[in-house]
């Protein structure tokens, strides 16, 4: 069966979307991301989806899911490089994925997962 | 059926005369007009084609009809002469006249031909008028159709034109919105604003909307989607420009701007932009 490989690169995840998703690729990758960051102990997702071009309102809830679902397991998510017309469609679908962290390409969401990384360990150690 | 051929046959035996008391005609209500925006050798080239194909559809004897396949070449004329008219800066009467100032050459031409036979001559002259006013009006249709053809390309241009995306710094973009916001412009706006987004790698689009004259609800609705949309990407979003009056209205309307960063004018939103991207500035 198809699969969307999800990559480990130290404490985060990397997944590509590189196909066209289906309502089933899609199911199948919560399940396959949500037991990989429980397996890994991953403290981040970076899901880019530049290749992805066409959205429907399911794909668009998707994402939003997999990033509350990863929250919970304590890893943040960081959706990189959506394409303006997947965007646009998502705005006019009226799914603006509230709570989801956004970022223009890899590097800078890469980025933006050390900083809050570094700065939730932070907090570990002022807690302490 | 006689009075379709003598005005064939008056078109083919008087064509000098009609042609020289039509092109006085021309000048003359062209006159002040008219002047450096036609030259009258190319009057003259005008009068004349028509003249050929007018005569030649004549002696088809399709009088009653000027959209039968025998007027093909004059109509096509016609949408010339309406089209360079059109960008010349002619009005649709002074279009119009140049086949009404026809009729009085082709009446005298008939009066002179038929002149004691007062029924065929009626006859003539109720034809010929008939057929001239229909082409005259289709100058001024083909007129009109040109001129909506300039007006629908200059609302394109002015799309365009009226969307500009302009750098500021590395990786800020401003976007200053001038005029009314509609669907179509903010879809323009939207898409262009977003593609330079992604091309430049911006982090952050300072939306400035000193030009817009007033917001409304579906404004500030079409304002927030492309926050929004910028968001998704990945991209910050500052608006800027926002006037007192507006700020009022946006609250009496109770559009939620929560979330959106606004600032009063594009140096403050720049400053804003810059420090979010870490550059300081010092006096020296």
């Amino acid at each position: 069966m198809e699969r969307i490989p999800i990559l480990r690169m130290g404490e985060f995840l990397l997944v590509t979307i590189q196909v066209d998703m289906h309502d089933q690729l899609a199911l199948t990758l919560q399940d396959d991301l949500t037991r990989a960051i429980e397996k890994k102990g991953a403290k981040g997702v970076l899901m880019d989806i530049s290749a992805l071009e066409m959205v429907d309102s399911f794909i668009g809830r998707m994402i939003s899911d997999i990033s509350g679902m990863a929250r919970i397991l304590d890893a943040k998510t960081v959706v990189v490089g959506m394409q303006p017309a997947v965007a646009i469609t998502l705005v006019e679908l009226g799914l603006s994925l509230p709570g989801v962290a956004t970022a223009l390409n890899v590097e800078r969401g890469m980025e933006m997962l050390r900083r809050s990384l570094a700065e939730s360990n932070d907090d570990h150690y002022i807690k302490r | 059926m006689s009075a379709k051929n003598s005005m064939a046959s008056v078109l083919l035996s008087k064509r000098a005369e009609i042609q020289a008391a039509w092109s006085k005609q021309l000048t003359a209500s062209l006159g002040h007009a008219g002047k450096g925006r036609v030259s009258p050798d190319e009057l003259k080239a005008q009068s004349d084609k028509f003249l050929d194909g007018f005569s030649a559809a004549v002696q088809s004897g399709k009088t009653s009809d000027i959209y039968a396949s025998e007027w093909a070449d004059v109509r096509s004329f016609l949408d010339e002469v309406s089209h360079t008219r059109v960008l010349a800066g002619f009005s649709s009467d002074e279009t119009a006249t140049f086949i009404f100032s026809m009729k009085k050459p082709v009446f005298d031409a008939l009066r002179e031909e038929l002149g004691n036979d007062a029924a065929a001559l009626a006859d003539n002259v109720w034809a010929a008028t008939l057929l001239l006013d229909s082409l005259g009006l289709y100058t001024v249709k083909s007129y009109q159709k040109t001129r909506e053809q300039v007006i629908s390309r200059q609302q394109q241009e002015l799309l365009e034109l009226s969307t500009p995306v302009v750098k500021l710094w590395d990786g800020i973009l401003a976007l200053p919105m001038i005029g009314t916001l509609d669907s179509a412009r903010t879809q323009v706006v939207m898409e262009s604003l977003l593609q330079k987004i992604v091309e430049t790698e911006s982090q952050i689009a300072i939306i400035d909307i000193t030009g817009v004259p007033t917001v409304d609800t579906l404004v500030a609705q079409h304002l927030l989607k492309t926050v929004t949309a910028l968001r998704l990407m990945g991209a910050d979003c500052i608006i800027s420009g926002v006037r007192p009056q507006i700020a009022q209205t946006i609250v009496h309307l109770g559009v939620d701007l929560q979330g959106v960063t606004t600032k009063a004018n594009l140096a403050d939103a720049l400053a804003l932009a810059l420090k979010r991207t870490g550059v300081a500035f010092t006096k020296i």
